[in-house]
């Protein structure tokens, strides 16, 4: 093979490689389609950057992509988006002092039904 | 009436206060943990090609805003006429953030320039490590090029009396 057709063929490797993106081996994929599902898209809030057009998703889904090819761990890949958007972009945030309100409100809740409902009822049976 | 049959009235009260409280909080406005660490890593080519590459290493020696912009951005047309009065006194550095250079110097050709020097972050890649997710964002650095504060969306003239504080 000649000089000229090698650096077309390497050209012609680079250009398939930079546009197709390699496709995911099957626990990749099932790792990547979990993460875009947990993680919040900020330009539209309500949505996970899986559901969201809003280009910013879009980066961040390749980010998680890239990182999975490359081998990171899910701890690593939860610490490069919280160390640059913070627990916002966690669906499902971490227990710490600052979401503390946000795990134990409801349970408190709970309880304070719970105990509502146990006094009305032995009141009730008490008095008939 | 025994004083405890006012407890439910009472905690619909204080749900209220606390919803009205909420009500007054801005959702889009999220709290960067960059805020109090040194500006990310970057080493870019700029607008104007002197010098060819800017990187974080020549934004530390001073106070200086970041600047995330675009021509495409609405936002950055309400803050631009503010940046260029900021710009006789604080020296800010732009990020032209996902835009195409050919627009980017037709806009600062209108309107004037307020940058010292405009990074082109063409695919966002800086924007990501920087935690931008909507233009205009501005970011105060201190002389250690640390991040000190965050304005999401345009810059305006209550928040800039609030970033004097702190440049001081």
């Amino acid at each position: 093979m000649s000089v000229l057709s090698r650096r077309l063929c390497f050209g012609f490797l680079l250009f398939v490689h930079a546009t197709i993106a390699v496709a995911l081996s099957e626990p990749q994929e099932a790792r990547y389609q979990a993460w875009i599902n947990q993680l919040r898209c900020l330009v539209c809030q309500n949505q996970t950057i899986a559901d969201s057009n809003a280009p910013l998703a879009a980066d961040l889904r390749e980010q998680v992509r890239s990182q999975i090819e490359a081998g990171r761990s899910d701890d690593e890949i939860r610490s490069y988006v919280t160390a640059r958007y913070g627990d916002f972009v966690l669906y499902n945030p971490p227990l710490k002092s600052s979401t503390g309100m946000l795990w134990i409100a409801p349970f408190v809740l709970l309880v304070l039904a719970l105990g509502f409902v146990l006094r009305r009822l032995l009141r009730r049976s008490s008095s008939s | 009436m025994k004083l405890w049959h006012l407890l439910p009235l009472a905690a619909v009260l204080g749900l209220m206060v606390l919803l009205g409280l909420g009500l007054q909080l801005d959702p889009r406005v999220v709290p960067s943990p960059l805020i109090g660490k040194p500006m990310p890593d970057f080493s870019l080519p700029t607008l104007e090609g002197r010098p060819a590459l800017l990187s974080a290493h020549d934004l530390r020696g001073r106070p200086l805003l970041v600047n995330f912009w675009a021509s495409w951005c609405a936002g950055c047309k309400v803050e631009h006429p503010f940046l260029m009065e900021l710009s006789r006194s604080v020296e800010i550095v732009g990020f032209n953030y996902k835009d195409a250079p050919s627009a980017a110097k037709d806009w600062l050709a209108q309107g004037g320039n307020p940058y010292r020097v405009s990074a082109l972050d063409a695919l966002g890649q800086a924007g990501l490590d920087w935690g931008v997710y909507g233009v205009p964002e501005t970011f105060v650095l201190d002389s250690g090029g640390v991040i000190v504060y965050k304005q999401i969306g345009p810059m305006t003239p209550e928040a800039w009396q609030t970033i004097k504080g702190l440049l001081q």
